[in-house]
């Protein structure tokens, strides 16, 4: 009987072993590009990298793997400093970019002025998600603050999404009441008090207004709301473009220090180049995000409505003005929350 | 005069229908809150199908992340084998000095949140740690990469082996191994032929907690993965990752996975209880 048992163990052990040594790439080194990226932007870079895949391949005759690590921009930004070895970021937060020079000067401080448009290949803006045929009638952020409305959106505490909604919400309110403190305090103030569930990330308020159903609308990005209405077509979700919203941008850059360490700085150039051509262009846009070639936004027109976008040199200075005087610890986000 | 005493005596769950009311209540709440959760996994994995099932098994990254668990699992659980054995040796038949201190640090590992674990390695070993930047300048990378999985998962399963056994072998005493030494055995055959026989099935139930702890071990993980997809996700933080996904099936496949573990982890724990029961006794 045991020594039954023995022969059992033993042939476990050894079929263990066998799967975890021989199971792919666990202990191989493969010549590959690490892509840091931000939460909801997995679909997204699933398909570009089989795209550059292929155009690399043309150009090179070399296949890239490409792995892709995602979470929030923060939480990935600091990883970084801490060591991963990112050759690439894109993130949807200049902040998180920034902080890579701040903190490690793993790129240089210039960093924006090395690719076009500021160094971000595609943008956004923030828009509502709401639920069939718009029950609540919700069609600009002067909605948001009736008491019937819920809202759910990410914590702008800890998520850059969340961020962006709430300077979108001020920024409509400083046009509204021509800047006029008070009064945009006050709009401010009923925003959040809307707010049934702050999550801490973009992907978790989604699934906080889809799976559970909490709330009339969700403030995310434009991108990621046209994903939901696909995902989840038999709920027959409805997108709801405000008149003005904030400009969202998606910065993309080389962490210089450990992509030259890895050998990889070429690469990775060549990499984030390829976002601009006018294929990837249109790939983006397929993606539901905004793009700048000109003829990739005429062909996608239809999808991308009108609005004033708003950016943060004109809602608050720049974003260091922004972080301190409304998301640091007492800040006026803090104190707007209070009831 | 004595039935009046007896009656006194009955204990709260005597009466009959309280007896049934009690067992009924503790098998509904096991029911809701264990069982059903289970088979609500396996249901949502099975829901489109066996072949999608089979298909997301056998998508790349799921088996990347099988193999990293099993290759963790197969690196942890017999480091902290032998360390386990050696601490429940040193504390059980040795009197020194710090002895009741270092008991006291094993339990570490229990008291601290896996989160903050983690945190405490990726603080030392990442690069701007104490030990991390001499690392980075030697172009070792521990964390963000296997090697950091590996070592989060032994500090947190350490204390499973010792703590098994320091109970049993403090109360089964030198005398037998003592009596090995004094007929003249060497110290390796007095381990083998007595102290090792004595701890056997102690010793496995230990490792089958460490086994079920480092597949399972979320927390700690998650601090020093950095969540490269198809290089440092484990099937834990795989389930997490498919579900961010708006794949469903695919997470509760992966939980299947898991649960599978932990149920064959049960079975054969339920065993070898039952095993150091009867050699107990």
């Amino acid at each position: 009987m045991s020594l039954k048992f023995k022969r059992l163990g033993k042939t476990l052990i050894a079929s263990g072993l066998t799967l975890a040594l021989t199971s792919p790439t666990v202990l191989a080194e493969q010549p590959s590009l690490l892509n840091s990226s931000y939460d909801i932007a997995r679909e997204l870079f699933a398909s570009y990298n089989e795209h550059f895949n292929d155009h690399w391949q043309e150009k090179t005759g070399q296949k890239v793997e490409i792995k892709q690590s995602h979470a929030g921009s923060s939480r990935q930004a600091q990883a970084i400093i801490q060591g991963l070895r990112a050759d690439v970021v894109t993130y949807n937060q200049v902040t998180d970019v920034d902080i890579l020079h701040e903190r490690g000067k793993l790129l240089p401080k210039d960093w924006r002025q090395k690719l076009p448009n500021a160094s971000s290949p595609y943008y956004s803006t923030m828009a509502f998600l709401v639920r069939k045929d718009n029950p609540k009638n919700i069609k600009d952020w002067d909605d948001l603050i009736r008491d019937d409305v819920d809202l759910v959106l990410p914590n702008p505490k800890t998520s850059g999404n969340g961020r962006y909604s709430y300077l979108a919400a001020l920024g409509y309110a400083q046009l509204k009441f021509n800047k006029d403190e008070a009064k945009v305090d006050a709009f401010l103030r009923r925003f959040l008090g809307q707010v049934a569930v702050f999550d801490t990330g973009g992907r978790g308020a989604t699934n906080t207004f889809v799976e559970r159903g909490i709330g009339d609308a969700l403030l995310t990005f434009e991108s990621e709301i046209q994903g939901v209405i696909t995902a989840f077509p038999d709920q027959e979700f409805q997108i709801v473009v405000p008149s003005s919203s904030f400009l969202a941008e998606f910065p993309v850059a080389v962490v210089e220090k450990p992509a030259k360490r890895n050998g990889n700085f070429e690469l990775a150039t060549a990499y984030l180049e390829h976002l601009y051509t006018q294929d990837s262009q249109r790939l983006l846009a397929s993606f539901n995000y905004r793009v700048h070639d000109p003829v990739v936004k005429a062909e996608t027109a239809a999808n991308f409505p009108d609005l004033k976008l708003l950016t943060i040199e004109e809602i608050a200075g720049d974003w260091k003005n922004a972080m301190q005087v409304h998301f640091a610890s007492g800040g006026k986000l803090d104190q707007l929350q209070r009831r | 005069m004595s039935n009046h005493k007896i009656s006194h005596q009955q204990r709260i769950g005597d009466q009959p229908w309280l007896r049934r009311l009690l067992i009924g209540l503790a098998f509904l709440l096991v029911g809701v809150l264990l069982v059903v959760p289970l088979i609500a996994i396996f249901a949502q994995a099975l829901s489109a199908g066996l072949n999608v099932f089979w298909v997301n098994v056998s998508d790349k990254y799921t088996l990347h992340a099988i193999g990293l668990t099993l290759l963790v699992a197969a690196l942890t659980v017999p480091l902290n084998l032998v360390f386990g054995v050696f601490l429940a040796w040193l504390v059980t038949r040795f009197e020194f000095p710090g002895r009741r201190i270092l008991m006291t640090l094993i339990d570490i590992p229990f008291a601290v949140s896996p989160v903050v674990a983690g945190l405490m390695y990726l603080l030392l070993y990442g690069s701007n740690g104490w030990v991390g930047s001499w690392l980075m300048e030697h172009d070792l990378q521990l964390m963000f990469a296997w090697p950091g999985i590996v070592m989060v998962t032994v500090f947190i399963t350490c204390p499973f082996v010792a703590r098994e056994l320091i109970p049993l072998m403090q109360q089964q005493g030198s005398s037998e191994e003592e009596a090995a030494l004094s007929l003249g055995a060497s110290g390796w055959q007095m381990f083998r032929r007595v102290t090792l026989p004595n701890i056997k099935w102690a010793l496995l139930y230990g490792v089958v907690l460490t086994n079920a702890r480092a597949v399972g071990e979320f927390g700690a993980v998650s601090v020093v993965s950095g969540n490269i997809r198809g290089e440092t996700n484990t099937l834990p933080l795989h389930v997490e990752l498919l579900y961010q996904d708006y794949n469903l099936v695919g997470a509760f496949t992966s939980a299947t996975l898991l649960a599978a573990l932990a149920l064959l982890t049960l079975v054969v724990k339920t065993f070898l209880e039952w095993r150091q029961q009867q050699s107990a006794s």
